[in-house]
């Protein structure tokens, strides 16, 4: 029977359900056009820029180019324990003639220097020999060039050749973590008094941490007072949490600057209370207790007003309700108040806590030596050594870091529910 | 916050070390503030409160780090303040043009992909700033468009316009759809219903999301330390420089003036997140 049940038709005679899908498709395009510019301009400008990044941190394709003749000949190396085979030197002394003509072969000797101590000084004393014409492209290529220095016999110098082959590589990760590729490819720690980028990692993650436990701790208590006051109270002392969030951060880090100075005011204080001697003023700026004092203090508004748009839906009568039933004010907050804050908690914690990771104007200003964070190593890079492609990894590493828990953010709690002001 | 009276001793003292413990978070969030102010009129030029000062001298006190701060010789104050404005201006009308957009389309109840859309849109306020910066400054400087205001203007429209989004999408989300229908119904085309209808009812979200974009742009220094030449030195890059170099009192007018502007901004978001909520049948 359902076979002859007649089509429902509009009344241009199409069949409704081809028709409302008609419409739904044309209200899909209508709303992605207007979410388009916005989209576009973001990818272009944006999300490509992060992705080339990438690109930039594995990029190693400057000796790929360089030695072209000799990686086609290694390609017949089959025993990497032995010397390679002639056409490998012959390979390598044309390319290395031709980089030689166009003043390349420096920044080759550099890069190798890099891969293999040493490196330099053999690379340079082939560049004289062809200088001066003293080798014979008839005779066996291999003979004369071992001759030149016992290190060209060693096979770990061709071994290192042969490790820059790959177009891409991941010793700039490997660098990030105080690692590198040894010299039969594995992957070695550095030193242990060299491993500056962990000890940063984990400073990071430790102020990051703290910062966000100070600022639940302090902005618990006060959410719950702007919640639960009248209306007419709570909204004077909101502007004590407003004004500073609209309030320029490098106002705000220059008032912790005066305040935490060895003659600042929280010094002073401390003198006249007793705390510590007029001459023995504890060093409180330009270090670790800087970055948490200021940090704390400049991220606290991002704590309270999350946790009190949730406070303020909990009806008071649930807190009643528990006390009536025989609970004590702290069993009834515990176990009523609290769980239905957790949310609030949640939201608030992983948005300090993002912020926090990757902070970087106040730890560069009242961190000092100890305080600063990985944000400021990456800059370091960027601007002073201008190793880009390291920066672009350090960078990359800890956008990894902050997309997992935007990712756990988004699940939990919604990135449209984020709530300004 | 008056206790009943018949609350027992140990909660009446749990009570009053609650109140403490949040007067003391507050003096911490607003106390740093206001020690700008006074030190700002300090006649010396030493960045701790002079003897003159604590005992309320007139004499210790003085305009003149605000007389410096605008006719200063060879301050670069001015031309800071003039690209400040410039810049966060333009970046503000591009953010809230391509966020109001982008917001009216995310609303929609037939946007496609709408979660990874929103996340995405909303990244550059998440992403670490100095990601943002390199990423940024990376783009403009393949674009030739480094050192250029265009290009940091660009750049803030993209650090803007998530703030927008959301604002927007905040004050859409409690959108009455009937009345544009309504609208169409009587005869007016898209263009006319959302210039007559949509957009006055949404504009307290539009105005206070622009005022975040603003803010944003004013006060934003990692990534202009990286595009900015010395041509397109702003407020926030002065005042780096001079928090890194030495602290002068002049950096404290500047600040101070700052402070006034927030307030300013702050009062007029409150403003009209009140006219919003009133607008959207919210009634508290």
């Amino acid at each position: 029977m359902s076979s002859e049940t007649k089509q429902i038709l509009t009344t241009d005679g199409i069949p409704l359900e081809v028709s409302l899908k008609k419409a739904e498709k044309k209200n899909k395009i209508k709303a992605f056009l207007l979410v388009a510019p916005l989209l576009f301009f973001l990818v272009i400008t944006y999300i490509f820029p992060i992705g080339e990044m990438f690109t930039r941190s594995v990029d190693d394709r400057m000796v790929t180019n360089m030695l072209p003749k000799t990686f086609k000949a290694m390609e017949k190396w089959d025993n990497l324990n032995e010397l390679p085979p002639e056409e490998v030197y012959r390979g390598f002394y044309e390319d290395y003639k031709l980089l030689a003509e166009n003043q390349q072969h420096g920044k080759l000797g550099q890069r190798l220097n890099k891969e293999k101590n040493g490196f330099n000084t053999i690379t340079k004393k082939l560049f004289r020999q062809i200088k001066r014409k003293k080798i014979d492209e008839n005779a066996s290529l291999k003979e004369q060039i071992n001759k030149l220095h016992k290190r060209w016999r060693n096979v770990e110098y061709w071994q290192a050749i042969k490790r820059t082959a790959p177009p891409y590589t991941a010793s700039k990760y490997l660098k990030g973590m105080d690692m590198y590729f040894a010299a039969d490819g594995s992957i070695a720690q550095v030193e242990e008094d060299r491993r500056i980028h962990r000890i940063l990692w984990l400073r990071t993650l430790e102020i990051a941490f703290f910062v966000t436990l100070f600022c639940f701790l302090m902005g618990y208590p006060i959410a719950h007072l702007l919640a639960t006051l009248p209306m007419k109270y709570s909204n004077l002392l909101m502007i004590c949490v407003l004004l500073p969030f609209w309030t320029s951060l490098l106002v705000r880090t220059a008032s912790w600057m005066i305040l935490l100075q060895q003659q600042g005011l929280v010094n002073d204080f401390f003198v006249m209370i007793g705390l510590v001697a007029d001459d023995n003023r504890p060093e409180m700026m330009y270090n670790k207790v800087g970055t948490y004092v200021a940090m704390t203090q400049i991220l606290l508004p991002f704590m309270v007003l999350p946790l009190y748009s949730v406070m303020k839906t909990i009806s008071p009568s649930l807190m009643r309700a528990g006390k009536s039933l025989g609970g004590t004010p702290f069993v009834a907050f515990w176990k009523v108040y609290f769980p239905l804050t957790i949310p609030g908690i949640g939201a608030g914690c992983l948005l300090v806590f993002i912020l926090a990771i990757g902070y970087y104007i106040t730890p560069a200003l009242v961190g000092g030596a100890s305080g600063t964070l990985i944000s400021n190593q990456i800059a370091f890079h960027m601007k002073t050594t201008l190793d880009w492609s390291f920066a672009s990894a350090m960078g990359l590493m800890l956008l990894t870091g902050v997309l997992v828990i935007y990712w756990i953010y988004n699940k939990l709690v919604g990135v449209d529910n984020i709530k300004l002001g | 916050m008056a206790l009943p009276s018949y609350t027992e001793t140990r909660y009446r003292i749990w009570h009053y070390i609650y109140i403490a413990i949040c007067t003391f978070v507050f003096f911490f969030l607003i106390a740093p503030l206001f020690v700008i102010f006074p030190l700002s009129f300090n006649a010396e030029e030493f960045l701790v409160f002079s003897e003159g000062m604590k005992n309320l001298d007139p004499d210790a006190f003085s305009l003149r780090w605000y007389k410096d701060m605008i006719y200063g010789t060879k301050n670069p104050w001015g031309l800071a303040a003039k690209n400040s404005f410039i810049i966060a201006i333009f970046a503000t009308i591009g953010s809230i043009i391509l966020g109001t957009l982008a917001a009216l389309g995310l609303s929609s109840r037939h946007m496609p992909y709408k979660g990874l859309i929103m996340a995405t849109l909303i990244s550059p306020m998440i992403v670490p700033l100095i990601i943002s910066g390199v990423a940024i400054f990376f783009f403009m400087a393949k674009a030739g468009l480094a050192a250029t205001h265009t290009g940091i203007v660009l750049a803030h429209i993209i650090l803007g316009t998530p703030f927008v989004v959301i604002t927007v999408t905040a004050t859409l989300s409690g959108f009455d759809h009937s009345v544009t229908r309504a609208a169409a119904s009587l005869g007016s085309n898209p263009v006319n219903t959302f210039m007559k209808i949509t957009l006055p009812l949404i504009l307290p979200g539009v105005i206070s999301g622009g005022l975040f974009a603003f803010v944003t742009s004013f006060d934003e220094v990692v990534v202009v330390l990286f595009l900015a030449g010395l041509e397109n030195t702003t407020i926030p890059i002065q005042m780096w420089t001079g928090l890194r170099e030495q602290l002068s009192p002049t950096i404290l007018a500047v600040a101070t003036c700052l402070i006034l502007l927030s307030t300013l901004i702050l009062v007029s978001a409150e403003l009209l997140r009140r006219r919003s909520e009133r607008l959207r049948g919210i009634n508290r």
